[in-house]
């Protein structure tokens, strides 16, 4: 029958426009920004460096003394886009397992290069840099301000639980693991060294 | 010349052009560049068509405004790192994309994967599928005159799917999820649920749609014997995909290569008998309702289990000299990357087959003949992205 679709058509819109104002579900629009819906927790926009507020050692404001990275470079030189540019320190700082390790003097990520792909947080063995979820990030200078230096990528742990407290709470657990493991190893060698000294203690009574 | 047989003749039977008509001996042609900024091109592509009043006699297909130089950045960085390049491809399928990469360096390295990533692989490339035909049929009923409506129903189920990619991968459409060996990360028993609760929903919108649309007076007056891709001319011109299944030729790489665990699933492969808009458009909507079987089988399966194989390395790894083609089913078309290792970090060479540049090779011949206003409809029907023809 001719005009068929148009009727067809106008009843399924009518349906919907009927719908729209019974189903809360199909109220879809939100009144960004005054709305905003909570990102997922897998989301992610650029990386950021992570430090920790109680592993700190030597000068500086707290971001500096506490960052994870050890300036190993991994994660330049896995980049798709290269946006990542790393100068590693001169001296050693300790890190959370007291043992001396290199700091990035110098760590910058161009952000209008990034592509949020997520491969340097795969690749970092030091669980030193992460996603962030921060994605307002207009600026109005083209260059100079989508170059973030160490200040500008350091944020905190607390800030890395509150976006992804699943992930956080995990990476958590294995680095205090891995602590765990180190102060056995450093007890057990200490108590072996004590008890060795105790045992050649005697001997050497002996020999007298 | 004994022994040896000519299977492939220059002058095989039926690769004729299509006739050309010749314009009225007074009539001047007028040329006209529709794009590189047009919308219909669905993105920065250029037709130089010459017409005679309102029919195509020549058209001239011009693209590479969108190259991104893809291949030869992939030949300087390590295997890794071109994984989120390839979501980059064809923006609207990026996990198809990530899993024909993956397959090819996989063949390459000799890598296997669990059964859990396999099938999170299955369920992430079929959601792709529905989203990426929903949205081909949008778009093709907008080119026809219907401004919004079925687009708007196409997208606002889109983005249920999308929702559910974001959930999953941490990115609506650059999703970078597969990995050599596996999955980067395993779904949740909530996302999953999640994922039942979308691919549930998925029939009526289906249904939706093709109650609404299929049997339109304007949609078949417009679509009808219109644009039509002849079998022998799509075969001898390496079409696939819905286009070279529309026109009656039952090929799909699903059931050719049973790449991952395909042979595991039921389903069948819509096949078309014209090969015009129309039958196109068919296919794409049964193969929505094929996908959802699949999507329906692979979540009532999915086993439990790691998503990544342990000796499956991340980065740093210098696969043997050697060289592997890995393809896939992607909703565009038969998708394909072939590498080349030289025993380096880096490929030696890095090859993509997209399908979109090859569908769209026929574009002339589909058009000759027909009216001025067909040709966006005609090349709508191919379903492109510029990004992957571009690249």
């Amino acid at each position: 029958m001719l005009g068929e679709g148009i009727l067809k058509g106008l009843a399924e819109t009518a349906k919907n426009f009927a719908g729209s104002f019974v189903s809360e579900e199909r109220l879809t629009t939100v009144q960004y920004p005054e709305e905003r819906i909570a990102p997922f927790e897998a989301a992610r926009v650029f990386p950021f460096l992570v430090f920790d507020q109680e592993n700190r050692d030597g000068g500086g404001p707290e971001w500096e003394a506490g960052l994870r990275c050890v300036a190993c470079q991994i994660c330049e030189k896995e980049c798709p886009p290269k946006c990542i540019y790393i100068e590693k320190s001169k001296d050693k700082k300790l890190d959370y397992l007291g043992k001396g390790q290199y700091y990035p003097a110098r760590f910058d990520i161009d952000i209008s290069v990034c592509m949020s792909c997520q491969i340097c947080v795969e690749v970092c063995p030091f669980e030193a840099i992460k996603m962030d979820t921060e994605f307002e990030l207009s600026t109005t200078d083209r260059f100079g301000a989508l170059l973030l230096d160490r200040s500008q990528l350091a944020k905190s742990n607390e800030h890395y639980h509150k976006i992804h407290p699943t992930d956080a709470t995990a990476v958590d657990a294995r680095l205090a693991d891995e602590k765990a493991k180190v102060d056995a190893k450093a007890k057990a060698a200490a108590d072996a060294a004590a008890a060795k000294a105790a045992a050649t203690q005697p001997t050497n009574e002996g020999g007298d | 010349m004994s022994g040896t047989e000519l299977v492939h003749d220059h002058k095989m039977e039926g690769w004729n052009r299509p006739p050309v008509i010749e314009p009225d001996g007074e009539a001047e042609l007028l040329e006209v560049a529709m794009g590189p900024h047009h919308p219909s091109t669905h993105g920065v592509f250029r037709m130089d068509v010459a017409l005679d009043g309102e029919r195509v006699i020549r058209l001239k297909p011009v693209f590479g405004y969108l190259h991104r130089n893809h291949e030869k950045i992939a030949e300087g960085v390590s295997y890794l790192a071109s994984m989120p390049y390839t979501d980059r491809l064809d923006y609207f399928c990026s996990l198809s994309n990530n899993w024909a990469y993956a397959l090819a360096v996989e063949k390459l390295v000799g890598q296997t994967v669990p059964e859990r990533a396999e099938y999170l692989r299955v369920i992430l490339a079929e959601l792709t599928r529905v989203q990426n035909h929903a949205s081909a049929i949008g778009f093709l009923i907008q080119e026809m005159g219907a401004s919004g409506t079925p687009l708007m129903y196409a997208f606002r189920e889109r983005e249920k799917i999308l929702d559910l990619f974001e959930s999953l991968t941490g990115s609506r459409m650059m999703c970078n999820y597969m990995r050599f060996g596996g999955c980067r990360m395993d779904a949740s028993a909530a996302w999953l649920d999640a994922a039942r609760k979308v691919v549930v929903g998925l029939p009526k919108f289906v249904d939706e749609i093709d109650n609404l649309l299929s049997s339109n007076e304007i949609l078949m007056a417009r679509c009808q014997g219109v644009g039509i891709l002849r079998q022998d001319l799509a075969i001898n011109a390496g079409i696939s995909g819905p286009m070279l299944r529309a026109t009656g030729v039952n090929y799909d790489l699903r059931k050719v290569d049973k790449y991952g665990i395909y042979d595991r699933f039921k389903f069948r492969v819509p096949l078309g008998e014209v090969g015009d808009i129309y039958d196109r458009y068919m296919v794409r909507m049964l193969e929505m309702r094929e996908s959802i079987t699949i999507l329906e089988q692979a979540l009532n399966d999915i086993p439990g289990g790691p998503v990544m194989n342990p000796t499956a390395k991340l980065r740093g790894f210098r696969p043997k000299a050697g060289e592997a083609y890995g393809r896939i089913e992607s909703p565009k078309g038969e998708l394909g990357f072939y590498l080349i290792s030289d025993g380096t970090p880096n490929p030696y060479r890095y090859r993509v087959r997209p399908p979109s540049l090859v569908n769209l090779t026929v574009l002339e011949d589909m058009c000759l003949g027909s009216n001025v206003a067909d040709v966006v409809l005609i090349f709508g029907s191919v379903d492109i992205v510029l990004g992957e023809v571009d690249r």
